[in-house]
């Protein structure tokens, strides 16, 4: 089965060059999607009821181990011929530099014989439906999306079969990266992973797209060089590289090295900068990066060296870094009113909080943290989805545009009313983690995590809150909006909703079915993280603040009232959109949200947080290298 | 047995002893201010009127977005005094804020939209010290449920003097009290006119009086739990504390003038950064 679960999307990526045709093409994407998810069930209900055991895999792999070591070069080369073609050293540095070393320690080392490459556990399992469905399901929006997108930007050369193959490649690459075990195999695909974003952000070849592609790719490689040193130092040092051993052996320089590749991955301080400018390229791609694919890559790793993690300098360097991130990119997140700003922001700040969860390596702390994550994928991605298509409808993705949003496009407003109430409100799963990880944090003694949650959970509700209540605003819409979604669209968008309803419903379950055995494989022992009273109390308060507003709404309907116009302190000319100033001419009404521009704008807050990340890091590195030299 | 009589105790009486607090803080901030002031009843009459008005709203989700309000804040009122986890009750108690703000800016008013966008501004104000109370208490009691903190053989104050400093200046807040009550004001001829409650009426803003009453007692039954213990005797004295803190309020009320957000957001950050957090540090390193 596994070949194919990254076989299939791969054959798809090579269908697409061939399909010139739009409807045959959205056909294909239709089949490609099904079959991903449709193998990845079957796969899914095949491990289970053989009993769920952690499977290890591929212990003789001579040929792929070739051909990988020839995919290695070919990404070097393509890279190398970006790099010249729009003159861009790093890269091509950082490139070959990696690629070098991977390779000469490849062929010098004697490695021990017979490990397996790939190894399939809960964590996998979680993993691949993420990547299946939300990802799958992203695909299907892109379909109805890019059609809008080339409508409304014809200035951006139609590249179309490029970009759907670079989604279901990208979709293999993660199949893969969750799947080895092995990290020279694990290197593979998070290198053709940074690759493809690279490619893709750069969609539009403009100018800025260039830049911001050029940015990420070398964010990116630095990780990955990072990678290919841990790779090198725990094949070198202790023959060895399996991911397995990195947690067991738990030498300090690979285990900085992978948490760098896995910090640039996920975007966090001081690499923050190139998640910002991926919003550059259609919305799809984001939604890819932000939710599924990407970003999730970076915490996966991060997740899955944890239990290293616990209680040595490493650990506290990842944890503070990403409370920090926590903290910062929500307050630099009020400030921004493009709707796409704010979710690359968020994805930025609640990645932190992951990742400081991780750094922390405890149990409660990476059960939060697999908690998070699912959440966080689901919502995340219907959001990017509900912006992309309130801008192809509105042509605008400020939120300000967004005004009354529930009044003028309905549909598209519960969507992103609900995806926002999954990243922070009371009955949401966001909130439970954020419940286990602050418990967490304080026994972990952690004093600075402590203050990074506080502040920065009531900085993520300010953000969140004047979003939501823009989208509410009941006014009379100044013209009337075509609501230009397309089906492919709203199929993916209420699959999101829906899953999103059902997470919440189902939650107990989730904790029991699928986080607890993550966190018991990871940590090889078994405890309730969070007792089966404080579930119930969530699901009570579940079912309270979902049906509330629903009984509310019965009994208010029953009241009979007289609707009249609002205050204005002028007169009101009678339609609440105009009132009579003082000269006694018609003055229009315009409301606007707050965003302390001058207090929390990225202008003050970017560069002196990247300053005291990086410090942080270098920090860091120094002493660990300090300490395995001598 | 006990968890039943206490929630069902505060589902009925808080309006009640909500509403009789209300009447004695204008009883007392009238005196302070050489006025008589009105009877300690009033703020029954004013229920009362204002449920006897003709039903006028300005849209139609105002009424039940405000009930829900109502509602969700009798729930994590219920729960505090159920002796569940506080952490929790925290968390509903701003997502109820949250259909508050939602009421006042579903209606594109001005006054009532900058009432709301104030009102976020003050939830992230206070939101920071309310999680590090619920940490403080996690502290002392290795517990976050409120049912283990009131058998404690000493009164957690002695352990968070700080905190509960910082939550007494941080509840003028939520009490809406001067200097902070940036979203709402008592009279509407100040600058945002009522703020948040412009586009009230009739059984809409009564429906929100009655909800800040059970959010003033759950309030208070936090300040208890700095000072109740198993002994007995320790609920009166809490009793009287609470008393005296909430004169506190009213009279710092009457002494400061209204601050703008800036000194608000800063004040509020720096006390919880100061008093909280060193005290939360404090518990750390000694536990």
């Amino acid at each position: 089965m596994i070949p194919f679960l990254i076989g299939i999307p791969a054959v798809f990526a090579l269908i697409f060059p061939f399909v010139r045709d739009q409807k045959a093409r959205g056909i294909i994407v239709y089949t490609g999607a099904g079959v991903i998810m449709l193998t990845t069930v079957v796969f899914i209900v095949r491990w289970i009821t053989d009993g769920a055991r952690v499977l290890m895999l591929y212990p003789e792999t001579e040929l792929v181990d070739h051909l990988m070591s020839v995919g290695d070069v070919v990404l070097m080369c393509l890279i190398i011929y970006m790099g010249v073609k729009y003159r861009r050293i790093v890269p091509i540095l950082l490139s070959a530099a990696q690629t070098v070393l991977l390779l000469y320690t490849e062929f010098t080392t004697e490695l021990a014989e017979r490990q397996p490459h790939m190894m399939v556990d809960w964590f996998t399992v979680l993993m691949f439906i993420i990547i299946a469905f939300i990802g799958g399901f992203i695909c299907i929006y892109t379909v109805g999306y890019m059609k809008g997108y080339h409508s409304h930007h014809e200035e951006v050369q139609d590249r179309q079969p490029f970009f759907f193959s670079m989604l279901f490649l990208f979709l293999a690459a993660m199949f893969g990266l969750v799947l080895s075990q092995n990290m020279i195999w694990m290197y593979f695909f998070w290198e053709i992973t940074s690759v493809i974003s690279f490619l893709m952000i750069g969609y539009t070849r403009s100018e800025e797209a260039v830049n911001n592609s050029f940015c990420a790719l070398w964010m990116n490689l630095l990780g990955g060089l990072g990678f290919a040193v841990a790779i090198a130092w725990m094949a070198k040092v202790n023959g060895t590289v399996q991911l397995l051993d990195i947690v067991s052996v738990g030498a300090m320089l690979p285990l900085i090295c992978l948490a760098l590749a896995g910090l640039t991955k996920s975007a966090q301080l001081p690499f923050s900068t190139w998640l910002l400018g991926a919003m550059v390229a259609p919305t799809p791609s984001s939604a890819l990066l932000h939710s599924a694919t990407m970003v999730k890559a970076g915490v996966y790793l991060l997740l899955r060296i944890s239990p290293a993690f616990q209680g040595n300098l490493v650990g506290i360097l990842v944890s503070s870094i990403g409370g920090f991130t926590f903290i910062m990119a929500s307050m630099m997140a009020i400030a921004q009113n493009d709707g796409k700003k704010v979710l690359a922001f968020s994805t930025i700040s609640n990645l932190g909080l992951i990742v400081g969860c991780a750094g922390i390596g405890a149990e409660e702390t990476v059960w939060a943290a697999v908690f998070l994550m699912i959440f966080h994928s689901v919502s995340k991605s219907m959001l990017f989805q509900s912006v992309g298509a309130t801008e192809n409808t509105l042509g605008s993705r400020d939120i300000e545009d967004m005004h009354g949003l529930i009044i003028r496009v309905p549909k598209l407003a519960y969507i992103m009313g609900i995806g926002i109430a999954g990243m922070y409100l009371a009955p949401f799963g966001m909130l439970i983690s954020k419940w286990v990880a602050l418990r967490a944090f304080v026994d972990s003694g952690n004093f600075i995590l402590v203050l990074c949650i506080a502040y920065g959970s009531a900085s993520t509700m300010f953000y969140w809150t004047k979003w939501l209540a823009k989208l509410l605003c009941y006014h009379i819409p100044r013209e009337k909006v075509k609501d230009v979604t397309r089906k492919d669209e709203y199929v993916s968008m209420i699959f999101h909703a829906a899953t999103m309803l059902l997470l919440c419903l189902l939650l107990p379950l989730v904790a029991i079915w699928v986080v607890n055995p993550i966190v018991q494989e990871l940590f090889g022992n078994a405890k309730d993280v969070i007792s089966m009273s404080v579930l119930t109390t969530m699901a009570i308060m579940l079912v309270s603040i979902f049906i509330v507003p629903v009984v509310m709404f019965f009994i208010s309907r029953r009241s009979h009232r007289e609707l009249v116009p609002i205050y204005m302190n002028g007169i009101n000319e009678g339609d609440n959109r105009f009132f009579t100033n003082s000269f006694g001419g018609q003055e229009h009404l315009y409301l606007s949200n707050w965003y302390l521009r001058f207090e929390f704008g990225r202008r003050h807050l970017r560069i002196p947080s990247i300053i005291i990340a990086a410090a942080a890091l270098v920090l860091g590195f120094c002493i660990v290298i300090g300490g395995a030299v001598v | 047995m006990r968890p039943v009589i206490f929630v069902l105790a505060y589902l009925i009486f808080a309006p009640f002893v909500g509403a009789l607090l209300d009447g004695i803080d204008r009883i007392i901030s009238a005196r302070m201010q050489r006025r008589k002031g009105p009877s300690i009843l009033q703020p029954f009459y004013d229920l009362g009127k204002l449920f006897s008005k003709e039903m006028i709203a300005v849209n139609n989700v105002q009424l039940l977005l405000n009930l829900s309000y109502l509602v969700i804040l009798m729930i994590a009122g219920s729960m505090l005094f159920a002796g569940a986890d506080l952490l929790m009750v925290l968390f509903i108690l701003s997502t109820a804020d949250m259909f508050l703000i939602m009421a006042a800016s579903s209606d594109s008013s001005p006054y009532a939209n900058m009432g709301a966008s104030r009102e976020m501004l003050q939830m992230m104000a206070y939101e920071p010290l309310t999680l590090l109370v619920a940490v403080g208490f996690y502290l002392t009691t290795d517990s976050f449920q409120v049912s283990d903190f009131i058998t404690r053989e000493y009164s957690a104050v002695i352990w968070m003097p700080g905190l509960l400093f910082g939550f007494m200046f941080t509840t003028a807040i939520k009490f809406r009290k001067s200097p902070f009550d940036l979203s709402t004001s008592h009279h509407a001829h100040q600058e945002m006119v009522k703020g948040i409650t412009t586009e009230m009426s009739g059984t809409t803003l009564a429906i929100m009086n009655i909800a800040e009453y059970y959010e003033m007692i759950l309030l208070l039954g936090i300040f208890f739990l700095f000072f109740v213990n198993s002994t007995w005797w320790s609920w009166i004295v809490a009793f009287v504390i609470c008393a005296v803190i909430f004169f506190m309020e009213t009279l710092w009320d009457n002494v400061s003038a209204r601050v703008k957000w800036k000194m608000l957001l800063y004040s509020c950050w720096v006390v919880t950064l100061v008093a909280g957090g060193v005290n939360i540090l404090i518990l750390m390193l000694i536990k």
